[in-house]
């Protein structure tokens, strides 16, 4: 089974990065990712950048989105381009292709964020010299197991979507209207609360132990992921990836 | 004998269509069986049920002994499917495509190679395998579908419409490769078809379905004597009037009619073939081509489908 999982991430992995026609727009992307996050933030920040704690959570949503277009393509646009049907009739457990394709997807938005975490903290020391900085290690591996389970999180909502969309145009889209929800709106409607509702809850925020809303936070991901898990475990079988 | 299928009244509904029905088949090893139907007639969903990737309505598949939805694991590991889409990763090279596959086989490195050139070479595109699969004519793209099918040395193979869209020489080699198989190795080959002169040279037997209901199945040579009489084409000249008149009233005569340039008569079993011929001869006609046949396949094939239409 292990071995299957590792074949579907070679084989996605191979076809992002190594095809002709599309490791150019493949390896862009990702060094426009690392170049972001790795030398630009942190040189726009300075040293703020290792030791303000939020800085870097607010970025680790950024696999996220990469997770995202990654696990669409994989499964409703391999249903588009008629390759799907011909790997299910393959020996492979639809849990190795499943695990695979999550895999593949994660494992690429989170290798990204690690890759651009650590050259950030090499521009900050070497453009801002002092004596070293790292990260607070707790915040570090913090940002590092957000991002792993916020990735799992979209490429378990992805997988599912995927499954009732006959083209990743059309995943994508009705990921975008997840998205939209769970994200974005919050935030627009915190942009329209009046000034004082805002300060109070800045204040409360302010008094919040950060450790506990992270494990919090954390635990709370992890059952969400778990749970997507396994409906997608049951949903993504040889009929209904065929039959749509 | 050793089957390689057995369907017994295998039933497949989509709500209420009825896209397999009650299909009960017998595909004997070591042959090419060939499934003949219209379009829509349940060819691709049989296909499924017998790979498991669909499970039946009802009714009983067996597949090289064994159950294709309990393990379909066991069952889909010792078979090679091209089904409606040759399945290729366009953005991967002609040697990438079959290495993953080759993979997905867990076939060891050093196997994957070998057995990666000795197909390659074999359908003439190693020179070209580093290509990108989207650069490639549909008929390289097809005999690459069959180079992926053959891979890991099958037993049993499934190929749905494999020489679709492949010109005349492609198409007669690919034939060719299969007849060979089939002898040297034994292998199986359950193909779906609606080119009939290929499944009458290629197939030991021949199902015909539609509408999902099984309507015969036999050989070739069976389905083209059981669909209608034997004729005899005459042809020549002075076939006259006068020797129509003869021929029709003789006992083993069914009819007679001028084709074109041709007398066609046909006739009722046992006919005496040869005192036909002289009878026109005796009166006055010359003959320079005598032809016996019985009905093509294609018209043993769309008899069957008048007499099952169900309106």
């Amino acid at each position: 089974m292990f071995t299957d999982i590792l074949t579907i991430i070679y084989k996605e992995w191979k076809e992002m990065f190594f095809a002709r026609s599309t490791a150019r727009s493949g390896l862009l992307g990702v060094a426009v990712i690392v170049a972001l996050l790795g030398i630009f933030m942190p040189f726009q920040n300075g040293r703020d950048w290792l030791t303000t704690p939020l800085l870097i959570l607010i970025w680790s949503w950024l696999p996220v989105f990469l997770t995202l277009g990654m696990v669409t393509d994989s499964i409703a646009g391999e249903r588009e381009r008629h390759t799907l049907e011909t790997l299910l009739a393959s020996r492979l457990p639809e849990q190795a292709i499943l695990f695979g394709k999550i895999g593949a997807a994660v494992f690429y938005a989170w290798g990204i964020m690690l890759v651009s975490l650590l050259l950030g903290a090499v521009t900050v020391n070497l453009a801002f010299p002092g004596s070293p900085a790292f990260y607070d290690p707790l915040v570090f591996a913090a940002v590092l197991v957000f991002s792993l389970l916020a990735s799992v999180l979209i490429a378990s909502i992805g997988v599912l979507v995927s499954l009732h969309s006959k083209t990743a145009r059309q995943a994508y889209q009705k990921m975008s209207v997840v998205f939209l929800v769970v994200w974005f709106i919050p935030m627009l409607v915190a942009q329209f609360l009046p000034e004082e509702i805002k300060a109070g809850l800045s204040a409360r925020l302010m008094t919040l132990d950060l450790n506990a809303v992270l494990t919090l936070g954390m635990l709370i991901l992890l059952a969400a992921d778990t749970v997507l898990v396994l409906v997608c475990l049951k949903r993504f079988q040889r009929p209904n990836l065929i039959l749509l | 004998m050793n089957y390689a299928i057995q369907t017994h009244q295998l039933t497949r509904d989509f709500g209420s269509l009825r896209a397999v029905d009650r299909l009960t088949l017998e595909v004997p090893a070591g042959q090419i069986f060939g499934l003949l139907g219209p379009n829509g007639a349940g060819k691709t969903t049989t296909i499924r049920l017998l790979l498991g990737l669909l499970p039946p309505t009802s009714g009983q598949v067996r597949v090289l002994g064994m159950d294709p939805l309990q393990q379909g694991e066991a069952v889909r590991s010792r078979c090679g499917a091209l089904l409606e889409h040759s399945g290729l990763y366009e953005r991967l090279s002609a040697e990438d495509n079959l290495d993953l596959y080759a993979r997905i086989w867990r076939m060891d490195a050093a196997s994957r190679k070998k057995r990666i050139r000795e197909l390659l070479e074999g359908l003439g595109l190693w020179e070209r395998r580093k290509e990108t699969v989207a650069e490639w004519s549909r008929g390289m793209k097809q005999k690459l579908a069959i180079a992926r099918v053959l891979l890991h040395r099958p037993p049993l193979i499934f190929l749905d419409e494999p020489t679709a869209g492949l010109d005349v020489p492609t198409a007669a080699a690919l034939r060719e490769d299969l007849l060979r198989m089939t002898a040297q190795e034994g292998t199986t080959i359950f193909l779906t078809t609606h080119n009939l002169s290929e499944a009458e040279k290629l197939c030991a037997q021949v199902a015909v379905i539609r509408d999902g209901q099984l309507l015969a199945v036999g050989s070739p040579v069976e389905l083209r004597t059981r669909a209608g009489q034997p004729r005899l084409q005459v042809f020549g000249r002075g076939l006259n009037e006068r020797a129509l008149t003869v021929l029709q009233s003789q006992p083993g005569v069914g009819g007679v009619k001028f084709l074109n340039d041709h007398l066609e008569i046909a006739l009722k079993e046992p006919a005496e073939t040869a005192a036909l011929v002289k009878l026109l001869v005796e009166q006055g006609a010359e003959i320079e081509e005598v032809r016996k046949s019985t009905a093509s396949l294609e018209e043993a094939f769309l008899s069957l489908l008048e007499e099952n239409h169900v309106h």
